[in-house]
């Protein structure tokens, strides 16, 4: 199987900070990786390092092939990425956001058109497809998101929190669209591993200062470890 | 139609500008965010001037000082939002996760931004004309004049609102960094404005020359927002 992403002792600072140092990993093509850790371990850092939003400060890294941050060109368009913020324009409606990715990634009007309304369908939108989204909860601007994460069809995606705001309804329908299975190789990142953990193929776990403490299977990681960790007890 | 050559997916130029342009003034037509108070802010420094001033006609360098004044401070409350939606609502991330040349998006916002002017002039020029003019005759060269700067502050204006936005002081920073970048600009323009204007009917005394100054401004710094849009959008 081919490297999705290989991490050789990446890091990065922010002024004086260091937010993650001497990270290392492999991750398979299709294969999905949970990152989990106490708040401010750096989670967010290296999935925008991955999503080329930030670049490293040292250290490695190759995604699908693209060593960065040079040929992050190359990446670009390739991934999917889940934030903490939805990405969305609040003064447009749902529809129009979509579109206005579906644009930028060149999608041509009527596969996107489809596409659109087949996403908007998958995570049970439809009937507010054409509220402005500054109209709409959080929960609902979330499942929104999750159509724009997907709506290119990326190989990579990069979930931060993905069921951050959803009910349980919307976090079925967004197993639909982001969960293992689908053909993408995923890296997320949870404070929920009772949930996360069973999906993911390998885990990594980062400590305070962006540290990384363990990378292994996901199987070989203790639940109870993982849930303390989750929870921002030191590992 | 999305290039793709070696993996590589790449964004027609063209198509990403549309997009970037049409959600721009989409959204500005929705919410009149930018153009009333453009034109609030003109029509009622001509009213200020009118009675300050104590004069129902004016003519030559004075009437081309009072109108570039305040078209150049209207400008600004414009320049000012430009990028507001990017920075607030994470458009700038949506921008560097698409495949596209960023480029583009520098020249979208100053099409956005002379699309703004071109409304505001629509508007407040006929006024600037009917308080201070005696004649219409001069008002279709100044067309050109008006034209030519706009390219100008519209290129000025998107450079430098793009490295303010992420300031807390960005009502601020515009003006400060702004403001005598564009002296040159307001100079040509009131250079090739004031004969236009005169009492007896438009002259052109040195006309060629200030429309080939205003030219050299448009071109120099659409060059230069060209050439370093892509490192202002870099973490």
């Amino acid at each position: 199987m081919t490297e999705a992403i290989a991490l050789t002792a990446l890091r990065r600072d922010f002024g004086e900070r260091t937010a993650l140092d001497c990270v290392a990993l492999s991750l398979e093509e299709g294969r999905s990786l949970l990152v989990l850790g106490p708040n401010g371990a750096g989670k967010t850092t290296l999935l925008r390092i991955l999503a080329t939003l930030l670049r490293p400060s040292g250290g490695r890294a190759e995604v699908l092939g693209c060593e960065l941050p040079g040929e992050a060109w190359r990446l670009r368009g390739r991934v999917g990425y889940l934030g903490h913020e939805p990405l969305l324009y609040r003064d447009l409606s749902s529809r129009e956001n979509l579109a206005f990715h579906a644009r930028l990634h060149g999608i041509p009007e009527r596969e996107a058109a489809e596409r659109i309304g087949f996403l908007l369908a998958a995570m049970g939108m439809e009937r507010r497809a054409d509220q402005r989204t500054e109209e709409l909860s959080a929960g609902m601007r979330q499942r929104i998101a999750i159509c724009r994460c997907v709506l290119h069809e990326p190989a990579l995606l990069l979930l931060d929190e993905p069921d951050s705001h959803l009910d349980a309804e919307g976090r079925e329908l967004a197993r639909e669209l982001v969960g293992p299975g689908r053909g993408a190789t995923r890296v997320v990142v949870s404070h929920d591993p009772e949930r996360a953990l069973p999906e993911a193929d390998r885990a990594l776990v980062l400590g305070h200062g962006g540290v990384q403490l363990r990378e292994s299977p996901a199987e070989e990681l203790d639940p109870e470890e993982a849930r303390s960790v989750a929870a921002g007890a030191p590992a | 139609m999305t290039r793709e050559g070696a993996g590589v997916r790449v964004t027609p130029s063209r198509q990403a500008f549309a997009a970037i342009l049409g959600k721009d003034l989409r959204t500005e037509l929705r919410t009149l965010r930018s153009l009333p108070a453009m034109a609030l802010f003109a029509v009622t420094t001509f009213v200020i001037f009118r009675f300050a001033l104590d004069r129902t006609t004016l003519s030559g360098s004075l009437a081309a000082g009072v109108l570039w004044a305040t078209l150049l401070f209207a400008a600004i409350l414009g320049i000012n939002r430009i990028f507001v939606s990017e920075r607030e609502e994470g458009g700038f991330d949506a921008i560097r996760l698409a495949p596209i040349d960023r480029t583009v998006v520098f020249l979208a916002k100053a099409a956005a931004l002379l699309v703004y002017m071109a409304v505001l002039e629509l508007v407040t020029v006929p006024v600037f004309a009917l308080f201070f003019l005696d004649s219409a005759a001069g008002l279709a060269p100044l067309a050109l004049v008006i034209l030519l700067a706009d390219v100008g502050l519209a290129a000025t204006g998107a450079l430098i609102s793009s490295m303010a936005v992420n300031s807390r002081a960005r009502d601020l920073v515009v003006p400060l960094v702004l403001l005598p970048l564009v002296v040159p600009l307001m100079i040509a323009a009131t250079g090739a404005s004031d004969p236009l204007l005169e009492a007896g009917g438009p002259a052109y005394d040195r006309f060629g020359t200030w429309l080939l100054t205003l030219g050299l401004y448009d071109l120099v710094f659409l060059l230069i927002g060209y050439a370093v849009f892509d490192f202002l959008l870099e973490d």
